[in-house]
């Protein structure tokens, strides 16, 4: 393990700056945090968390796929793909490191999507440890652990000290980058801080949620369930779940035509949506209660059936905050995985 | 340069020939610019064909892989992607990519059995690939009957090739129907799932379904009233795509991708998946 | 704060269930933690003593789920609303959106509702519980030994700061007393804007909407929002949903949607609340306000059922569209 003084952080950015961008959270002027990019001078937030994911980084909103030119009969079609710079995400909380894992398994899976991959390749994460929980964290129910985040590098910040430890060679790599910053260390200070985060971990009102209730196989448990209908009532279906979710990863590719040319792009898109899935002969999810449903069953039972368990869902409590009816997972899974007990 | 294998990346293809089979459907071959075919397929595979500026959608790749020359789609008109093909001209050039999702089990599942097809309209374009397939390589499969209805007479796809060639192969039987009577027809009226009833088929043998969802519904009640098991019964499914490889969400039903896992499904993985296709 | 207790609303409600009036109830749901509102349909008095809530956190405006919901409930639908919702009611009631003969209404007085994000700036993350205590709340969260107390005024929402009406415009029947328009400053911030230079304008409007990720939420809780096929969920305008192909065509998004709803708009907040990256759209429909009072006299949307919407109407006293260009060049 190795620390350095606080008073160095911007060193420490600049050196990292040298040979990568850098981004971190920084505090906007409405409160929030957002990911931008590290240039002299800018500062480091202390939100717990941004509002917008890190999952931008490598699955950004709106993307080029390709570029085509059409001249009478013929098309001409265009790679614009360029391999992606080296990048670091610095900053990135327990939560969203993991998103990273339920993403990959979509986007590097057979048929490899390779603007994702060459992204993937060229970051390297440092996440960092929270000490101060919302009431909205929720992650444990997933099997995170806040006190050990789990990018490639880890790190722990006090008042006074920031610590690391790389965790995979471009971890490493990283880290020897900073040798002169930084000096050995034992890990007291840090497992004093593990402590008391799991300590507050305890005292979270949602500390008790479990996802014992759900995974795969339960399609037919819950897909008929009347309780649909109540959770659905008053959903808008605006979508803003869907983007401020680390791990939603649905998408749309459309043409753009720009006069001279068409660029075909990919951008976010959300089941939520009445247009999801429309297509000429129709629609097969007319009503907001089923496009509810399937989030909800994709996060919790169709993903899970697909990959081992693992839940679509990292408890990161955006969708508890930004719901403009606070609507979210947590009140679905209370309602459903109790229903199912009684 | 991203030097990766990119599958959203499609090949180019140019239309050869645009037969016009149906008042809205219309059968293209497509080969790439040099005259080959784009890539090899397997029965009941798919391809993502685009213009540029329009859109890209899914179509069921209606040749069979044994046809060295060429891929036939035969597309409907009924949306944006569909309409611009509709007026597109013998060398107008389009994207093709694929083949995508899971084919028919021509090779273990239907070696050695009676097969038993049932059409209806344009549900004939998927199922076309797999009966050319069979009958190519005809002795590894047993009896062949094929049940097709539509609208009309002047509604039934690949009509030509239907009376010229599949009626008078050894072993293969077809019934057509349609739905209501018409002047020039004098041979079965009536709509598909009935028509198959009266048929009444032996339950010895593979079926295979594509068409109209309400036809396969009907049809599968029929099937199973006679005594078929659901684990000898195909479909293929249509839902809207857009990546093609299981990534973008749309066609996510249950735990299964369409597009993927799909199109083609046996009927009872169906019952698995919530009622939303 | 609120001077209406949810003891009493839920009297009420169980009032009007219980004597037919009403076959169900429009009203705020409890979350998680005190400040999670959702809006719900409550059906019985039972489903009414255990989660009807009421207090500073219930923004939400009913009005746009009556054209949904008076299709679901068999008899009437009862609904509390505070003043600025019984505008948004008017409105939708001036254009058709709803029949009025299956809806309740009772108009309850508001002194404003809290922003949770501005209680947040001031005690953290970690919030354990809200009491609401009078002129105060006391925050109790993980991380401080006492419960820290907020004046609720200091953490009002964005729209309530400068609440334009404490009169309540349609209901059935009234709680409380009968309040007043206000003579309020709400055009203070659009002034300041209307005072900067057209570059410096720019800046601002490009540093809040670069924010802008295109969720629709804004849209899709807007009152005046409610066409069948919008503009933006339609692949043949050039303007379709999801996200914009450039940066213009985001920005553009927010000002079509302006003007769409300009003289409809009754100016109820509900954009601004939802936003997740807090950007300040009231602030442009309140220009568009500001404008439409100088040019075509003063106008409340909402103020009452029929009112013709000046964009709609013709009178011989409309400015010249030469003279709105004149003005435009002049602010240049």
């Amino acid at each position: 393990m190795r620390k350095c003084s606080l008073d160095k952080i911007n060193l420490v950015f600049a050196e990292i700056a040298k040979s990568s961008a850098l981004y971190l959270p920084v505090d906007q002027n409405d409160g929030s945090a957002a990911y931008k990019k590290w240039e002299e001078g800018t500062v480091w937030s202390n939100a717990l968390n941004t509002v917008r994911s890190p999952k931008d980084f490598f699955f950004p909103q709106t993307e080029d796929l390709m570029k085509f030119k059409t001249s009478g009969k013929n098309i001409e079609i265009i790679d614009t793909r360029s391999e992606a710079e080296d990048f670091v995400v610095f900053g990135v909380r327990a939560c969203d490191v993991k998103s990273f894992d339920i993403l990959d398994r979509v986007f590097l899976s057979e048929h490899v999507d390779s603007f994702y991959g060459s992204r993937r390749e060229h970051g390297v994460i440092v996440s960092v440890a929270c000490t101060r929980p919302s009431e909205t964290c929720f992650c444990k129910t997933f099997g995170i652990d806040p006190s050990e985040s789990a990018g490639d590098i880890s790190a722990w910040k006090t008042e006074t000290e920031i610590f690391f430890k790389a965790n995979t060679q471009k971890g490493e790599e990283l880290l020897n980058k900073l040798s002169s910053l930084t000096e050995e260390c034992d890990e007291t200070v840090v497992n004093e801080q593990k402590a008391k985060i799991n300590a507050v971990m305890n005292k979270l009102p949602l500390k008790d949620l479990n996802t014992e209730a759900f995974g795969g196989g339960k399609t037919n448990e819950f897909f008929n369930s009347p309780l649909w209908d109540e959770l659905s009532q008053t959903c808008l279906g605006c979508g803003t779940c869907t983007f401020v979710c680390p791990t939603c990863q649905c998408y749309d590719i459309k043409d753009f035509n720009t006069g001279n040319g068409v660029i075909r792009f990919r951008c976010w898109d959300s089941c939520m949506y009445s247009e999801f899935t429309k297509m000429a002969h129709g629609n097969n999810r007319l009503t907001q209660k089923e496009r509810f449903r399937q989030r909800f069953m994709h996060k919790l039972v169709y993903y899970p059936e697909n990959n081992d368990g693992l839940f679509s869902c990292v408890g990161c409590g955006r969708c508890i905050s930004k719901c403009p009816i606070s609507m979210n997972i947590v009140k679905v899974m209370k309602k459903m995985g109790g229903a199912v007990n009684e | 340069m991203n030097n990766r294998e990119e599958t959203l990346i499609p090949k180019l293809g140019v239309i050869t020939d645009v037969r016009i089979d149906t008042p809205d459907i219309k059968t293209f071959r497509v080969v790439t610019p040099d005259g080959k075919k784009a890539f090899d397929h397997r029965p009941g595979q798919c391809a993502m064909l685009s213009i540029p500026g329009v859109g890209e959608a899914m179509f069921s790749i209606t040749s069979s892989p044994t046809n060295e020359e060429y891929m036939e789609f035969s597309i409907k008109k009924c949306g944006c992607v569909t309409d611009w093909l509709h007026q597109a001209e013998v060398g107008q050039q389009i994207t093709i990519r694929g083949p995508y999702g899971n084919p028919f089990p021509v090779d273990d599942v239907f070696a050695g059995k009676n097969l038993l097809f049932i059409a209806g309209g344009v549900g004939l374009a998927p199922l076309r690939s797999v009966i050319n397939y069979c009958r190519h390589y005809r002795d590894r499969y047993g009896k062949i009957d094929i049940v097709y209805g539509s609208r009309s007479k002047d509604d039934l796809l690949d009509y030509q090739e239907i009376i010229e060639e599949w009626s008078n192969d050894a072993g293969v039987d077809v019934h057509l129907t349609i739905d209501n009577p018409q002047e020039g027809w004098d041979g079965h009226v009536g709509f598909v799932p009935n028509y198959v009833k009266e048929l009444g088929f032996d339950t010895d043998k593979v079926a295979v379904l594509c068409g109209p969802p309400i036809m396969i519904k009907f049809t599968l009640e029929g099937l199973c009233a006679i005594g078929f098991e659901k684990t000898n019964i195909y479909t293929t499914l249509e839902l809207r795509m857009k990546c093609g490889v299981g990534k973008c969400g749309r066609c996510n039903v249950g735990s299964k991708y369409v597009c993927k896992d799909g199109p083609v499904f046996r009927c009872d993985e169906l019952d698995e998946l919530p009622a939303e296709y | 704060m609120q001077k209406i207790t949810r003891e009493q609303l839920i009297e009420k409600a169980v009032s009007l269930l219980a004597d037919g009036t009403v076959s169900c109830v429009l009203g705020w749901s409890k979350g998680e933690f005190d400040y999670d509102v959702t809006p719900a349909l409550f059906n019985n008095e039972e489903e009414l003593k255990a989660n009807f809530v009421f207090n500073d956190f219930c923004g939400v405006n009913f009005s746009k789920y009556l054209i949904s919901k008076t299709n679901k409930c068999d008899g009437k639908i009862l609904v509390f609303l505070k003043p600025c919702d019984t505008y948004s009611f008017n409105q939708l009631l001036t254009e058709h959106r709803f029949d009025r003969e299956k809806v309740y209404a009772v108009g309850i007085p508001c002194e404003g509702m809290a922003d949770i994000a501005k209680v947040k700036q001031i005690c953290g993350d970690g919030i354990s519980s809200i009491a609401f205590d009078g002129e105060k709340m006391a925050v109790t969260t993980l991380y401080d030994d006492a419960p820290v107390m907020i004046s609720t005024a200091d953490v009002l929402a964005e729209r309530c700061v400068n609440c334009k009406s404490k009169k309540h415009v349609a209901f059935d029947e009234l709680m409380g007393d009968e309040g007043e328009v206000i003579d309020s400053n709400r055009f203070d911030e659009v002034e300041k804007l209307e005072a900067m230079t057209p570059d410096e304008r720019f800046a601002f409007w490009q540093n809040e909407l670069s924010r802008c990720i295109r969720c629709n939420a804004c849209r899709d809780v807007c009152p005046a929002c409610t066409c069948e096929k919008c503009v933006f969920d339609n692949p043949n305008s050039g303007v379709e949903n999801k996200s914009p192909a450039n940066s213009f065509e985001e920005k553009m998004f927010h000002i079509i949607r302006a003007f769409h709803v300009a003289g409809r708009c009754t100016d109820c907040g509900e954009c601004s609340r939802v936003c997740p990256q807090n950007i300040p759209l009231h602030l442009l429909n309140r220009k568009f306000i500001k404008d439409m009072n100088e040019f075509y006299g003063e106008y409340q949307a909402g103020a009452e059922v029929g009112l013709r919407a000046p964009l709609v109407d013709y009178t011989l006293t409309d400015i010249e569209p030469g003279e709105v260009f004149d003005r435009g060049d002049s602010d240049a």
